[in-house]
């Protein structure tokens, strides 16, 4: 990229043009979205309308206005703080929350080549590690509203989101043995061509368990229905965030809606080939492109041509949005868990089945490799 | 002797709850196509601009009967007060102009925040003179005092009633047993 000339300057101008253009355009923007998307499918799935009152004269736009409506409710109610000995963890643990829920979409690949906030080399190992600090949100919320609901909900949490998080980490590993590589963009890379020229070598037909395990896993570590016993509104009035209101509540409920991206993302990455663009184009992850099916048609088509690479990006969000509307169908559908029936699931079902793909993924790769 | 109940145990790919949740998804997946594309299936009602027609027996806003020449039905018997569990009526009787009619209510007031809406004070009327059926619910107020409705406003929602009532139709007919109750 030549932007100005001075190379540093480019670098720090293209990284800040990256950031801004997929952290904040792409997944605060869908985070945002979310928020009416949600209401408004759960009221169709349900036989109702939803929010559609929201209007700036008669311009309803079919309750998409609520976007706009509600922050401007949240900011402008009263920030109340429970009578507690820590109102400095109060405020602070919705921050906690949000911070790290955001930070880890620097290492996710969502375009080829340099197209990725930050290329780390431990890619996947970086999610999780930023990603297990959001437990810090919720429990230091929990603790410091000094509500005996929210201390409940935060104890439920920290237990499921630890258990889950073993699982999780085990059902992508077999996706590592198999592209060999932490880095999520050669993971991408890795993905690239067909098995016999139909099924494309996404991880999603590499790794079906995996699949299955990462979503249900990632959906209990975000603490959304069927795995929301951490709120449980019958139970708990509202677990760790009955005290909020105002900001701190948006921050909360945002840094929610952006997980859901970024199992969305993370998923579409790891699992549907990331921005991978099945049967058009092989080979795109190295520099030399050859194409197929379009290359006859237009055969001056570059491997790296702008359209290809908008292309790409474009393929990469439908799979994120795919992913994401999967979230929204299954909380919707499915009720919640006991919490005896969460933990179980977790460790005596989860983390064996996660285990077992593990093994079976050795030794098919070993065969595979010897023969 | 205990009833025994015999538990379905399910098989092994329902207990899997894999394909049990596809079976969900799919159904609430279908909902939201119908509705999105269609909207098929929605029964919500748009409240303020669309209304559902009460039921013919469903019990609103009182309102005050009145007789042929528009003066009240009510005769100020107090029977609606007395069966009136939450003491929300509050009559002052005065004398009437006719004297076919002994008394009529100089205030009549109901105090909507009171009422329980349960239609004993119509059904406890001897004179058709109060009813439930105007479909009118109480709105909201500000203050509490607006929520006492008046005599005025119970009669600005009736309507003049067929039904028989004493005074005229007894004096007219049956003279001798009118004074005779009265004398009690």
């Amino acid at each position: 990229m030549h932007l100005t000339g001075n190379p540093v300057l480019d670098v720090i101008l293209f990284t800040l043009l990256k950031l801004v253009g997929f952290v904040f355009v792409f997944v605060m923007g869908m985070a945002t979205v979310l928020t009416w998307v949600e209401r408004k499918f759960s009221a169709f799935m349900q036989n109702r309308i939803g929010p559609n009152r929201a209007n700036i004269g008669n311009i309803r736009l079919g309750g998409l206005l609520h976007m706009i409506a509600d922050p401007i409710k949240m900011l402008t109610k009263e920030a109340f703080t429970p009578n507690t000995p820590n109102p400095w963890l109060f405020r602070l643990a919705p921050f906690m929350a949000f911070v790290p829920a955001l930070v880890v979409f620097a290492t996710i690949p969502f375009g080829p080549g340099d197209l990725q906030v930050a290329p780390l080399n431990v890619g996947i190992l970086f999610i999780f590690a930023i990603g297990s600090l959001n437990v810090y949100g919720a429990v230091l919320g929990a603790w410091a509203s000094n509500n005996k609901w929210s201390l409940m909900g935060g104890l439920r949490i920290s237990a499921q989101m630890i258990s889950y998080e073993v699982a999780v980490g085990l059902s992508l590993c077999g996706i590592f043995m198999i592209y060999g590589s932490v880095d999520l963009q050669q993971i991408v890379i890795g993905q690239d061509g067909t098995w016999f020229g139909i099924v494309p070598k996404w991880g999603i037909f590499a790794q079906p368990v995996a699949f299955v395990l990462y979503l249900a896993c990632a959906i209990a570590e975000n603490k959304r229905a069927p795995f929301d016993v951490a709120e449980a509104e019958s139970e708990l009035v509202a677990g760790f965030w009955t005290e909020y209101s105002s900001m701190g509540f948006a921050l909360l409920a945002l840094s929610e809606f952006i997980e859901v991206v970024l199992i969305g993302c993370l998923g579409a990455t790891l699992f549907l080939g990331g921005w991978q663009i099945p049967w058009l184009v092989e080979g795109t992850g190295v520099l030399a492109g050859k194409m197929y099916l379009f290359g006859n048609l237009v055969p001056h088509l570059q491997a790296h041509a702008w359209y290809l690479v908008v292309a790409q990006v474009a393929a990469f969000l439908i799979k994120a949005i795919v992913l994401i509307w999967l979230q929204l169908t299954i909380r919707w559908t499915l009720p919640r868990f006991r919490y005896d029936q969460v933990m179980r699931l977790g460790w005596r079902i989860m983390l064996p089945t996660a285990l077992v793909n593990l093994v079976v993924t050795g030794i098919a790769l070993m065969f595979y490799e010897r023969f | 002797m205990a009833k025994v109940v015999s538990r379905m145990t399910p098989d092994l790919i329902t207990q899997s709850y894999v394909v049990e949740a596809v079976k969900g998804m799919v159904v609430t997946t279908r909902q939201l196509m119908r509705n999105l594309f269609g909207r098929k299936d929605i029964v919500t009602v748009q409240y303020p601009e669309d209304r559902r027609p009460y039921p013919a027996r469903a019990r609103g806003k009182h309102r005050l009967m009145r007789r042929d020449d528009n003066q009240v039905r009510c005769v100020a018997c107090m029977l609606c007060a007395t069966a009136c569990p939450s003491n929300c009526i509050t009559i002052v009787a005065a004398e009437s102009a006719d004297h076919d009619i002994e008394k009529v209510p100089s205030t009549f007031e109901i105090d909507l925040l009171k009422c329980i809406y349960c239609g004993f004070c119509e059904e406890a009327c001897p004179c058709d003179a109060i009813r439930m059926d105007s479909g009118v619910h109480a709105l909201p107020t500000v203050t509490r005092k607006a929520q006492k409705t008046a005599k005025i406003d119970l009669l600005s929602l009736g309507s003049p009633s067929i039904a028989s009532q004493g005074g005229q139709y007894r004096a007219h007919d049956h003279e001798g047993t009118q004074h005779g109750r009265s004398g009690h």
